[in-house]
């Protein structure tokens, strides 16, 4: 009876009562979510939109105040510099060229990986570190052997006799930002390489024999079921990357300034510049907005391709 | 089954209200430490001090040319000991990374001491990032500073600063090449000289590339030309603030630069080369001369960092552009200031007047000289510089040119350094890019 009668104190019965809980149940989950809503908000949305409306004005200095309202003339100012376009230019071409390049380093690297070779933890745990390695320590090493004066690519060059003298490998504006696009793939292949060898060891063996059964070699079982089955992840991959390369930054602040001759300028880099070195933070905030909508026209062109991928696969 | 669901509901309401009751005394918590801070904050205004409590002064300094970190630990040290109730902490970041950082930092008022440069006063001054500290520094004996010194801080005839760190672009020169090539330091007086002993030098086969200029993609390459566009009479704005460096000793200097390349006189990674890239090549020998800031003497006088003999290494004032004229030096002079946020300008000038004060700079002189004139007749400085250093540098120190002094120095000079390299990489005529440069300092800023 006691045990009835607690039962019945215990199980709310159906009406009033249920909606008082499910009120109750519904600010408990408020307070929980309250945090991660303040963080949110604080970090993620606020600075979005308070860089919106500094994007709207002519704002000069660091500190709040009353800034003359221009609209949109930021950005269309920004849409009329030809250096706008010349960094816009310059980071296509780092994009295409070193996600291009990692996900065909990447691709080998990730074939080797599910190859069964003795020890192959070690090989795994070896190809990893460069992407552990902080991109400011990446950017420096690079400068370092890469140095004119000093630097071990021309020591090691010159004395194993494959150059005469010394060459300045970052003095030219082209071969800058190709020294920059090697740092750059060195550091990411292996992130790709990992996601691609993830995707490989989801293809079941059994497809490989049946190819081998069916007459392919290796170079036909890896464009006939490797490289389809694989498609998923790779778009996935040039999505992340793409929209990563896009954004650099802190490896050509380190390595090269965006010089010489803002030959690495990428359009993060002068966007960086344009607020924080000039302080139009106006501008900035446009640039920034700009950069944006590149990214966003990537990602829908990517996931455009991901949904038809989708339900080519289906 | 009833009375475990019993207590499961009443366990969950007692944990809710603990979440309640802990949430609230975390915010009490949060709240109270806020206030906490705050009245710490307000308590250790700038006469807390004085009052017997404890100040603690957050400065941001740089880790390159100028006073080493050690020389700034000694000097804070021996202030923190003269000053128990004033702490220091000092932050130190690279040259490249420094007028960002005190930008970023002015609306949260997190630096009471920062270094600035000679180049920002204008700027930093006019959007009230640092304090006008005219009245302070006129409390000080000025006129026994060199005039060079003084202008470091001053913008329309106000200090927003202190002048620190006094220094110029010397030339330096590896003796023994000099010797082997049978080039009198003499000769060196002038660019054309120099040229001269260049073409010997190389001739000999000594070295590929004996000029190395520090001519990368930043306010570096802007030295080495403001040191040749004075050398060459030039001047960066006329007398109504108009640009004037594209003709006349500007567009000579830049014209300068180039023929040293293309003669294969200067290295070819001159157009990525910073100082420190420029004193690590002579330390190894692979140039026989350059410009560079005072910091090259203690560098290159480094015999565990230095292959070339101390003999060998030659500090000698700047050339001039012809026989008889006088090449002023770049002025690479940086002031410390006192940001607008800092709650303890007080505490602040006190650590400033410490640091600059003539006791104090003439106890540090190996990698920077001191403001002050009588310094360079006190045997101690001489000894502990080198008579070499002092006797170029009482020279050169009163004669020193001025980057321009504009508001939007960072976006003129940014356009003044691409254009340099443009023209130096062979992209355009050193006219044309000097012209794109002129414009850029008046134009180019986006809508107001």
């Amino acid at each position: 009876m006691a045990v009835g009668a607690s039962a019945q104190a215990a199980s709310p019965p159906a009406g009033g009562t249920s909606w008082r809980a499910r009120t109750r149940e519904g600010r408990f989950a408020l307070a929980l979510l309250a945090p991660s809503i303040i963080v949110v908000f604080g970090i993620v949305i606020y600075p979005i939109l308070k860089t919106l409306y500094t994007s709207l004005y002519s704002v000069n200095t660091p500190f709040p105040g009353h800034f003359p309202w221009v609209g949109l003339r930021n950005y269309t100012f920004a849409l009329s510099q030809s250096d706008f376009w010349s960094a816009v230019l310059r980071t296509a071409y780092f994009t295409v060229v070193s996600t291009g390049l990692e996900l065909v380093f990447g691709m080998a690297i990730a074939l080797l990986l599910i190859a069964p070779l003795r020890a192959r933890w070690l090989f795994r745990t070896i190809i990893v570190l460069p992407w552990a390695l902080p991109t400011i320590v990446n950017g420096a090493m690079w400068r370092y052997f890469f140095n004119a004066q000093y630097g071990i690519v021309n020591a090691a060059l010159t004395q194993l006799g494959i150059q005469s003298s010394y060459h300045a490998w970052l003095s030219s504006p082209y071969g800058a930002l190709n020294i920059v696009i090697l740092a750059d793939v060195w550091k990411n292949t292996s992130l790709v390489a990992f996601f691609l060898l993830a995707g490989l060891t989801t293809i079941p063996a059994e497809l490989y024999e049946a190819a081998r059964v069916d007459g392919y070699g290796r170079w036909g079982s890896f464009v006939h079921i490797t490289l389809p089955l694989l498609r998923p992840v790779i778009v996935v991959v040039l999505v992340l990357r793409t929209i990563e390369a896009f954004k650099v930054f802190d490896i050509i602040y380190v390595m090269t300034g965006g010089g010489p001759a803002n030959g690495t300028q990428s359009i993060a880099f002068y966007t960086y510049q344009r607020a924080f070195s000039d302080e139009f933070f106006g501008y900035g905030s446009a640039l920034a907005y700009l950069i944006v909508l590149f990214i966003l026209g990537f990602a829908v062109l990517y996931i455009r391709l991901l949904r038809s991928d989708t339900y080519s696969m289906a | 089954m009833g009375s475990e669901d019993q207590s499961h509901t009443h366990d969950r309401s007692y944990t809710r209200r603990r979440f309640f009751s802990a949430g609230l005394t975390g915010s009490a918590a949060l709240y109270l430490a806020a206030c906490g801070g705050s009245s710490s904050s307000s308590s250790s205004s700038s006469s807390s001090a004085a009052a017997g409590g404890s100040v603690t002064l957050n400065n941001l300094f740089q880790q390159q040319a100028g006073y080493s970190a050690s020389d700034l630990a000694g000097m804070t040290a021996a202030f923190e000991k003269a000053n128990p109730n004033i702490k220091v902490n000092n932050t130190l970041v690279a040259y490249e990374a420094l007028h960002d950082k005190i930008v970023s930092a002015a609306p949260a008022g997190t630096y009471d001491v920062v270094l600035g440069d000679v180049i920002w006063p204008a700027e930093f001054g006019s959007k009230g990032i640092v304090k006008d500290i005219t009245s302070l520094v006129n409390t000080l004996p000025t006129r026994q500073i060199f005039p060079g010194a003084l202008v470091m801080a001053n913008y329309q005839n106000k200090y927003y600063g202190m002048p620190w760190i006094l220094d110029t672009k010397y030339m330096f020169a590896n003796g023994s090449m000099l010797k082997k090539a049978g080039v009198s330091p003499s000769s060196l007086r002038t660019w054309d000289g120099v040229v001269a002993a260049l073409k010997q030098i190389k001739a000999k086969g000594l070295v590929k590339y004996p000029w190395l200029g520090s001519w990368a993609q930043a306010e570096a390459v802007i030295c080495d030309y403001a040191q040749l566009l004075g050398a060459f009479g030039g001047k960066f704005l006329d007398a109504s603030g108009k640009p004037a460096f594209q003709t006349g000793g500007g567009l000579q200097a830049l014209q300068f630069m180039k023929m040293l390349l293309d003669e294969g006189l200067a290295d070819p990674a001159s157009t990525s080369s910073l100082e420190a890239d420029v004193l690590k090549a002579f330390q190894q020998g692979r140039i026989a001369m350059n410009l560079n800031w005072t910091f090259q003497l203690a560098g290159a006088l480094d015999p565990s960092q230095s292959r070339v003999s101390k003999d060998d290494v030659m500090i000698l004032h700047t050339p001039a552009g012809a026989v008889g004229r006088v090449a002023p030096g770049c002025n690479g002079g940086q002031p410390v200031m006192i940001t607008s946020g800092s709650k303890h300008p007080n505490e602040a000038w006190t650590y400033i007047k410490f640091i600059t004060s003539q006791t104090t700079q003439n106890g540090y002189v190996k990698d920077s000289l001191p403001i002050w004139s009588a310094s360079y007749s006190d045997p101690t400085v001489v000894h502990d510089a080198g008579a070499q250093l002092v006797d170029v540098a009482k020279t050169q120190l009163p004669n020193m040119i001025l980057r321009p002094q504009v508001t939007n120095y960072n976006a003129a000079s940014q356009a003044l350094q691409v254009q340099i390299q443009d023209a130096l990489l062979g992209k355009k005529s050193p006219q044309a890019a000097l012209n794109t440069a002129a414009s850029a300092f008046t134009s180019g800023a986006p809508p107001a």
